[in-house]
């Protein structure tokens, strides 16, 4: 059983020393102009070359808020996305904070940023919690396929930061049209375990890094079901079917937990992502349509010691809302996507609506570039089939579903999804209710500063790939 | 004996036709679907399967049953184009999958009135969303000809071809160079080739000699089959449907007429369309255009926005949203309603509410040359209604009554099946096996 995190912790420990050590030796050899580092020559040739040890920060985020102004809305509807609403609000953000959320009489400072909300309404920055924006940027050329390594059924290795493409104008689209600030780039379902996920911040960068989300946890996607069973099985190898599939990843995990328990294991990447999961650190984000496979994942998470966070693309977890509360954990979901595949053909529009009666956690999310510009409006229709059959889910509810609630299953809720004083000031200005399918985000604010503004063409990114193009600049 | 009678009885009863009736419904708000704003207070009648009135309540002759509609919307049924309803139980199950068929010698005599299935459930479930007939396409997969598509009522009868044969579809720029061996000039000499024995066959032009097929190794791009069904195309008779999205590819295909004056033209998907918005509308070309595709998704679809419809329809271009793109046709509402959102957005272009309603019933009716007979609520017209929880343009809005053809259509299907049996999780006494 894997029990002994320490162990490894203090190999962690040595390793930094030596890696510290490399780093100078590397400058002393590279520029001999300058004075040797402090280090003595035995110990440059006792450890030469150290990678960055495994649990440091690698790839790490270098982004920073930018500029923002001290800023108040006055008089909309709040939605705060922790199921609050207030009518008449302010919401009031300063060093790219929450600064205070009320009603009509919360203070405003006099010198400060005022926006007249009447007739509109905030909420928080909508968050998808499942996108592969970067990884499967458009245009949609072979050349930009980098979302699935399917070479391997398991490839824990593989980090889907690593095949972001910045310049993906899909971001710019989810900001302006679909008022999202921070989504989680997973990779895709070919494999039973795909690889880390990437949390961003939906903010234009050159680099990755430069978008990726301060402080946020990894996940790691896994996938049920017909897609790894049929791209293996069609090469003749395991997996070809779903007990197969299940069959390797419990083989993957005990394999993981002999390396977590073996202080004299070599590095290795794949189990440092499953070890990461087993000890908590890194959440599970497991595709997966059918209820009766849920369950099954459910209890291998539990033979192996693991948590699922969060199901995606979990159509028929309606059928076991019981299960997934008391299991506390969430499934991700589409409005009314049904009928394409085998695995979908029980989908209907009350699957949100019989989670919510259930008390299991939702969260609405797009898998596609398009829906990504519409979460308001998918989670309205799955609240509408609620309705009908006699649900009254209040829409301050229905905004956590895009909000809180998906920054919760990627563990950034500390930081985002909702306005609360001291949280990042991700938050959007919508010019109506952001239920109905005749508004539209009217200014987006990333940590405080104005990110996208509907007034002003100029605060409209365009990446480089449009630049010179037909329609560069246009309101898409 | 006398239950084996009954129930044979009750047998046939279910089998039989479902007979019109005679409806007249008051106190709605109701749409003609022809691009004016809704009526309130309105009045809809229909008898022996005919729409005889629809306005205001005064000025409306008596008769049938009454229904009230206590001031709900009334509409005629959504015109879903381009679909592929009825072709495909479950799309990525290939056994039940008719919308392709990579594997066959033939092309453009495919037809897909052959393989309509009217009680697939994507029918159903669509006719539950207020779709009541549809353009159903096949889709080209091994040559730029897909084959020849019908239009469908959804009303799950025996009979759901209304019109077979109403269009070829055929794929030009990306989709139909990939088709034709890899290059646009390779799916342009195809369909040139194509034509011109078609011609030669509908005995337009005397002295061509006609091939039997045409064909690369083991791959035949067109045989003397599709070529004969391309005559119609060729003799204006047929309408031929081409995928083209690029500025270029849009002015290349408007060109074909000079060639073949007689082609009677539509535009599907058209994203960059908004760019020969003018030479569209020249041409008279109608376009069942990408509504929200904003994104470069190709290298054709650079200008992509979504003020490419209402842009094109400014313009002077008839225009109807394209289904085809859409995760499921029941989504035209959601595109329409977005359409209408983009009005209040700085230098967007997006449709009134009664231009965004015609986008989804009339226009694409009248492309797919039922002008007058569906998607709107004239008299004359077939007896699809539709009567709505909410603005039917509005997030979840449904129909709580469908009519089609006059007759009150049943909207129950697996979807509702499975909503009532997990509508609570209760299996104390018996599994949910038993509760149907």
């Amino acid at each position: 059983m894997f029990a002994d995190g320490s162990a490894r912790g203090r190999i962690a420990l040595a390793t930094t020393l030596a890696s510290a050590l490399a780093l100078a030796a590397c400058s002393t050899t590279g520029d001999s102009a300058k004075p040797a580092s402090a280090s003595s020559k035995s110990e440059q040739s006792d450890k030469k070359f150290a990678a960055t040890p495994a649990g440091e920060p690698v790839f790490a985020s270098t982004y920073k808020p930018f500029p923002n102004v001290a800023t108040a809305i006055r008089g909309a509807t709040v939605y705060d996305g922790k199921g609050g609403k207030i009518e008449n609000g302010v919401v009031f953000m300063s060093g790219g904070k929450i600064t205070a959320v009320g009603g009509p009489d919360t203070p405003i400072p006099a010198d400060i940023a005022v926006f007249d909300g009447a007739g509109k309404f905030v909420t928080p920055g909508i968050i998808d919690i499942h996108s592969h924006l970067g990884d499967y940027p458009s245009p949609g050329v072979d050349a930009h396929s980098d979302g699935n390594e399917a070479t391997s059924p398991t490839t824990p290795e593989v980090w889907a930061e690593h095949s972001v493409w910045p310049q993906d104008p899909g971001f710019s689209r989810a900001l302006a049209n679909g008022g999202v600030t921070a989504l989680q780039i997973l990779p895709g379902s070919a494999n039973l375990m795909g690889g880390r996920s990437v949390t961003l911040k939906n903010v234009p960068a050159r680099t990755m890094q430069g978008m990726k989300f301060p402080g946020a946890p990894y996940s790691m996607k896994m996938a049920c079901g017909e897609n790894p069973k049929r791209v293996y099985g069609n090469r003749g190898r395991m997996p070809s079917t779903r007990m197969g599939n299940i069959a390797v990843n419990r083989e993957t995990w005990l394999a993981a937990i002999d390396y977590a328990n073996d202080p004299k294991a070599k590095r290795d990447l794949a189990k440092e992502t499953l070890v990461g999961v087993l000890k908590g650190e890194i959440l599970i984000q497991n595709h997966c349509y059918r209820a009766d496979e849920m369950a099954l994942v459910l209890d291998m998470a539990k033979e192996m010691g693991y948590k699922v966070a969060a199901f995606h693309h979990a159509v028929e977890a309606y059928k076991i809302g019981d299960l997934l509360r008391e299991n506390d954990v969430c499934s991700a979901i589409w409005a009314d996507w049904y009928g394409f595949k085998m695995e979908s053909y029980d989908g209907i529009l009350e699957n949100a609506a019989f989670l919510q009666r259930e008390g299991a956690c939702v969260v609405i999310h797009s898998d596609d570039q398009n829906d990504i510009q519409r979460l308001n409006q998918e989670a309205r229709k799955a609240q509408m089939a609620g309705l009908r059959m006699g649900m009254n889910i209040p829409d301050a509810t229905v905004i956590q579903w895009i909000t809180y609630n998906a920054a919760k299953a990627m563990g950034i809720a500390d930081k985002t999804g909702s306005l609360e004083t001291g949280k990042m000031a991700d938050v959007v200005l919508w010019n109506g209710d952001p239920l109905s399918v005749y508004s539209r985000p009217e200014k987006v604010w990333i940590d405080g500063a104005l990110m996208f503004d509907a007034m002003n063409p100029k605060t409209r990114p365009v990446s480089d790939f449009e630049l010179g193009q037909p329609g560069e600049g246009d309101v898409k | 004996m006398k239950t084996l009678l009954t129930l044979a009885a009750s047998a046939l009863a279910l089998s039989a036709p479902a007979v019109a009736q005679d409806v007249t419904i008051t106190n709605a708000r109701v749409v003609i679907g022809d691009g004016s704003e809704p009526i309130s207070g309105g009045t809809v009648v229909v008898q022996g399967g005919r729409v005889v009135y629809a306005g205001p309540a005064s000025g409306a002759p008596a008769g049938g049953t009454a229904v009230d509609a206590k001031g709900a919307w009334v509409t005629p049924g959504i015109f879903a184009t381009v679909t592929t309803l009825g072709l495909a139980d479950v799309s990525a199950v290939s056994e039940t999958n008719d919308i392709t068929a990579s594997g066959t010698p033939f092309s453009a005599a495919l037809d897909a009135s052959t393989a309509i299935n009217p009680t697939s459930q994507h029918i159903l479930v669509h006719k539950a969303a207020g779709i009541t007939r549809a353009a159903t396409s096949l889709r080209p997969s091994g040559s730029i000809f897909g084959g020849q598509g019908a239009i469908i009522d959804l009303d799950g009868d025996a009979n759901p071809v209304v019109q077979p044969r109403a269009f070829q579809m055929i794929s030009l720029g990306e989709g139909g160079a990939a088709q034709a061996g890899g290059s646009r000039p390779a799916a342009h000499a195809l369909l040139r080739a194509a034509l011109r024995e078609a011609q030669a066959i509908a005995g337009g032009k005397s002295g061509i000699p006609e091939t039997t097929e045409i064909a690369k190794d083991d791959e035949v791009f067109l045989s003397r089959f599709d070529a004969e069904a391309l005559v119609p195309v060729v003799t204006g008779k047929q309408k031929l449907y081409v995928d083209a999205e690029r500025m270029a590819d849009i002015r290349a295909v408007l060109a074909l007429k000079n060639e073949y004056p007689k082609l009677d033209l539509v535009l599907v998907g058209a994203t960059e369309g908004w760019l020969v918005a003018q030479d569209i509308a020249a041409a008279g070309v109608p376009v069942i255009a990408n509504g929200l595709i904003d994104l470069p998704e190709t290298f054709e679809q650079l200008g992509a926005t979504q003020s490419n419809a209402g842009r094109l329809a400014r313009a002077g271009v008839k225009v109807a949203i394209n289904a085809a793109t859409l995760q499921d046709p029941r989504r035209l509402q959601q595109v329409a309603g977005n359409l209408v959102a983009l009005t209040k957005m700085p230098g967007a272009t997006g449709m009134s509410w009664g231009q965004a309603f015609a986008a989804i019933s009339s226009v694409p009716a009248e492309i797919s040359g039922m002008g007058g007979k569906a998607g709107v609520l004239k008299p004359g017209a077939l007896g699809d209604v539709v009567m709505w929880t909410d603005d039917p343009l509005e997030l979840g809005s449904v129909p709580t009554q469908v009519w089609i053809g006059g007759v009150r259509q049943d909207l129950t299907n697996h979807q509702t099946r499975l909503r009532d049996r997990y509508k609570d999780l209760d299996e104390s006494d018996r599994p949910k096996a038993y509760d149907w």
